[in-house]
């Protein structure tokens, strides 16, 4: 096991140093630069800014230079505000991004797995086709779409819930949550219906119909564990997407998580800023992919046994 | 009073393309404290028929067209789904054929034992808990106290099947239906499987129906037998009246196909095709580990136009051997001379000019056929790559191929999965004739089959192995069927040859008790005495 995931780890070395070297060269190939703004500065005072960002320094040093704070975990300061850090702008719009993709991926969990177990009891009749057809429109519809006409519905004809913010009004969560998890539950239920469609048609759910069971336990006993495992391992990278995707969302409702930070930054040329937010979210995206895995297999007794061994 | 009493039972499945009637108005009992057994080839509706009595066939499509089941005075087609689960696991339980997919991989077997009590009985943990591990004791499971947290693929086939049966066993039913509990299984342990349901069964007294397409296998323990064709009952009665005076063509048939003789032993040419010398197969486990020795120095020779028999059970490195001669599998070390070549040597060019003439067929002819290609594209494929035939001639390549192995020539365009079992193995079987082999190895060529079409292919290969002058293999873990065809027979045990005579020797004076012990096995061995 310890083995498994160590190997994991190493290998997501280069891909990060992959990521961070095309992000820091693309970056820089854009035109413009941090401090080319309306607002004209002298000459010297542009001087004293790169220099003190060490943007004077060439290229190539500039490059090994950000890869020598961050193997000590700096990820710089922003250029943009200045006198504050990536490290400490991440650190504040994290939890905020953290917690909405949270959210929705507990509302797709909860939609999604619930229309594709609904639908796959009965498939091809309408209790399948139903959900499976909202499935779909819930994949097509983009979430700058679906926002909006959430807010005209429930936020402004009906007015059940508040359109904007992050935890000052009670209720201001739900509609940002729902939004940016709808997709996911499209995926989540496509993924559950065809997981436990494939269980139930195994022997071993005739041997437990055979045993008498009622149908709610062989569905929830001795389909539901083998049916989901495609489910739990498409959660570590919907979380990651959910982290990155969430920018859309956020602007829509005016959340101050990262992923506004992040479009920001590529906006204003904050390098550092675009650089950090990058190494960060892929990251995660390489953790959270390697925990779902772990899941997955831990929940299949015969994968659990070959990592205990090792 | 019978136990079970079915009368007139008809059972269709309305599918897109009409009615399709499965069981056609049948009528059998079962006594208490005695064995029903129902024997049948795959679609002849005796499996339908026992899984329509306990709501156990998907409807739709599954209909029940008539007919009355009466269980202890209660007609079970008329109860509702709620009644019915209350019979289902406490009164009627049922044991399936493959052990390996009807235990829930997920869930360990202690669970999946207690599963049925704690349902019907309402008891603690604790006395379900003494309960499994009594059973699992009384189905020969050893050292339960440390297996039951254990989940099934830490069991072997035999062990799993008793695990099922445990699992049946666990509310005391007054009836056990066993759907082809042995099939999958090796001879030895079905023997030993046989051998527990009859003890079993008798210790409890209880009725079993047993469901088999094999009349051999139910020889020993049945005492009323029914007879099913198409969906009806063709001929019932006692085990004595079946085997010594049945009355039907279909049920003479039946036993016809049990094979019971040993080939003659045909004085020909001493000359070998093949030699084996010092054979090891070895598979690495990983560093440190002991690698598993599949084939372990195994030597012998098979003449030219001989048939040599391979027997063992699974893991016994028999089907490895035919896959090391043909360079299927790395072989360790030793020799493999084919006609004067060693076979281990060669390499690329030589060695597909080597395969031309070996080839081999297998055990599973659905999964060894390309399901996207037709049966012409699956016979043509050899022929035009060896360069047998040229693009002009092929077409009538391929038809004599269908002539030869027996297959119309109308089906030439049709695809695998619209031939029954039995007929993909004469695809199969042409295929491996298209490159005009000397040599072929047949790794259980019939183990997958209904008995009566394993005697037809049986009778083809024969046939066919005369007029192609073939020289071959044939791998099978059951002594009835290669004593029927083989000259020679080896006995193979743990990657090591025990034994080895012609078929007339083995089973007259077999000298290891290994080989006594498979001999033992056979089912029906009753019939022959």
């Amino acid at each position: 096991m310890w083995r498994f995931i160590s190997l994991r780890l190493l290998q997501a070395i280069p891909v990060i140093l992959v990521v961070i070297t095309v992000t820091f060269f693309l970056v820089r190939i854009a035109p413009g630069g941090p401090f080319d703004s309306e607002k004209a500065v002298t000459r010297e005072v542009k001087a004293a800014l790169e220099t003190q960002y060490k943007l004077n320094l060439p290229l190539f040093q500039q490059y090994t230079a950000y890869l020598g704070d961050l193997a000590h975990g700096d990820l710089g300061p922003s250029f943009k505000y200045p006198g504050r850090s990536v490290n400490e702008l991440i650190a504040a719009g994290f939890p905020v991004t953290a917690e909405l993709g949270f959210y929705a991926l507990l509302v797709a969990l909860c939609i999604g797995g619930l229309a594709g177990i609904i639908a796959a009891l009965r498939p091809n009749t309408a209790q399948d086709y139903v959900p499976m057809s909202l499935a779909m429109i819930g994949i097509c519809m983009p979430s700058f779409l679906l926002g909006p006409l959430l807010v005209l519905i429930f936020g402004i004809h009906l007015d059940w819930l508040p359109v904007s913010g992050w935890g000052d009004i009670p209720g201001d969560k739900i509609l940002p949550a729902i939004t940016l998890g709808a997709g996911y539950a499209a995926y989540i239920a496509r993924l559950g219906r065809a997981g436990m469609l494939e269980v139930l048609s195994q022997d071993y759910i005739r041997t437990a119909r055979a045993k008498g069971l009622p149908e709610w336990q062989v569905v929830l006993k001795h389909s539901l564990r083998g049916g989901l495992i495609p489910v739990v391992a498409f959660l570590g990278p919907a979380f990651a997407g959910l982290l990155a995707g969430s920018f859309v969302v956020e602007t829509i409702f005016q959340i101050p998580g990262l992923g506004r930070f992040y479009v920001q930054a590529a906006f204003n040329r904050d390098y550092t800023m675009i650089l950090g937010t990058t190494v960060f979210l892929s990251v995660l995206i390489v953790l959270f992919n390697l925990l779902s895995d772990i899941l997955a297999a831990w929940m299949n007794p015969r994968l659990r046994a070959q990592f205990g061994n090792n | 009073m019978s136990l079970l009493e079915v009368q007139d039972l008809a059972v269709s499945f309305v599918t897109r393309n009409g009615t399709n009637t499965a069981v056609d108005g049948i009528s059998f009992g079962v006594e208490l404290g005695k064995i029903t057994a129902i024997i049948g080839e795959s679609g002849s509706g005796k499996s339908v028929a026992c899984y329509s009595l306990l709501g156990l066939v998907p409807m739709p499509p599954g209909r029940i067209d008539g007919g009355r089941a009466l269980f202890e005075g209660r007609d079970l087609l008329q109860l509702g789904e709620s009644e019915l689960r209350k019979i289902r696991g406490r009164d009627i339980a049922m044991i399936f054929q493959d052990p390996m997919t009807c235990l829930n991989p997920y869930m360990t077997i202690g669970k999946q034992l207690m599963e049925p009590l704690l349902y019907h009985h309402k008891v603690t943990g604790e006395v379900a808990r003494a309960r499994a591990l009594e059973l699992l004791e009384e189905v020969g499971i050893r050292d339960p106290e440390s297996t039951i947290d254990n989940f099934p693929h830490q069991f072997s086939g035999g062990m799993r099947q008793r695990v099922m049966i445990a699992m049946a066993l666990i509310n005391e039913p007054k009836l056990l239906i066993a759907d082809e509990p042995t099939t999958a299984l090796d001879v030895t342990i079905q023997a030993q499987i046989l051998k527990l349901i009859a003890e079993l069964q008798h210790k409890r007294d209880i009725g079993v129906i047993f469901i088999s397409h094999d009349l051999a296998v139910v020889a020993d323990i049945a005492d009323q037998i029914v007879v099913m064709k198409q969906g009806k009952i063709v001929e019932t009665g006692n085990r004595e009246g079946i085997f010594h005076n049945a009355q039907h063509p279909y049920t003479k048939k039946l036993l016809a196909a049990i094979p019971t003789d040993s080939k003659q032993a045909r004085p020909g040419t001493v000359e070998p095709l093949i030699r084996v010398q010092n054979l090891c197969t070895w598979f690495e486990q990983g560093k440190g580990k002991e690698p598993v020795k599949a084939v372990n120095n195994v030597s012998f020779d098979i003449n030219r136009g001989e048939v040599l028999g391979l027997v063992g059970e699974s893991g016994s490195g028999k089907s490895t051997i035919g896959r090391s001669i043909l360079r299927l599998v790395h072989v360790t070390s030793g020799q493999v001379m084919f006609d004067g070549t060693d076979v281990t040597a060669l390499h690329g060019g030589e060695l597909k000019h080597m395969r031309r003439r070996m080839q081999m067929i297998f055990q599973d002819p659905f999964a060894s056929l390309n399901p996207r290609m037709t049966v012409y594209d699956t016979l043509a494929e050899p022929l035009l790559l060896h360069g047998i035939e040229d693009r002009k001639s092929v077409a009538q390549g391929v038809l004599k191929l269908m002539d030869d192995v027996g297959l119309a020539r109308a089906f030439v365009r049709k695809y695998p999965h619209e031939f029954s079992g039995g007929q993909r193995q004469r695809i199969a079987i042409g295929r491996a004739l298209a490159t005009r082999p000397e040599f072929i190895v047949a790794d259980e060529p019939v183990s997958a089959l209904d008995v009566t079409i394993q005697a037809q292919i049986l009778d083809l290969m024969q046939q066919l192995g005369r007029e192609y002058g073939l020289t071959m293999l044939f791998v099978s873990h059951d002594l009835a069927v290669v004593r029927h065809l083989a000259d020679r027979i080896l006995v193979l045990y743990k990657g090591e040859v025990v034994e080895q005579g012609t078929g007339t020797e083995l089973f007259e004076s077999p000298q290891q008790a290994y080989t006594q012990r498979l001999l033992q096995s056979i089912p029906g061995r009753s019939l022959h005495a």
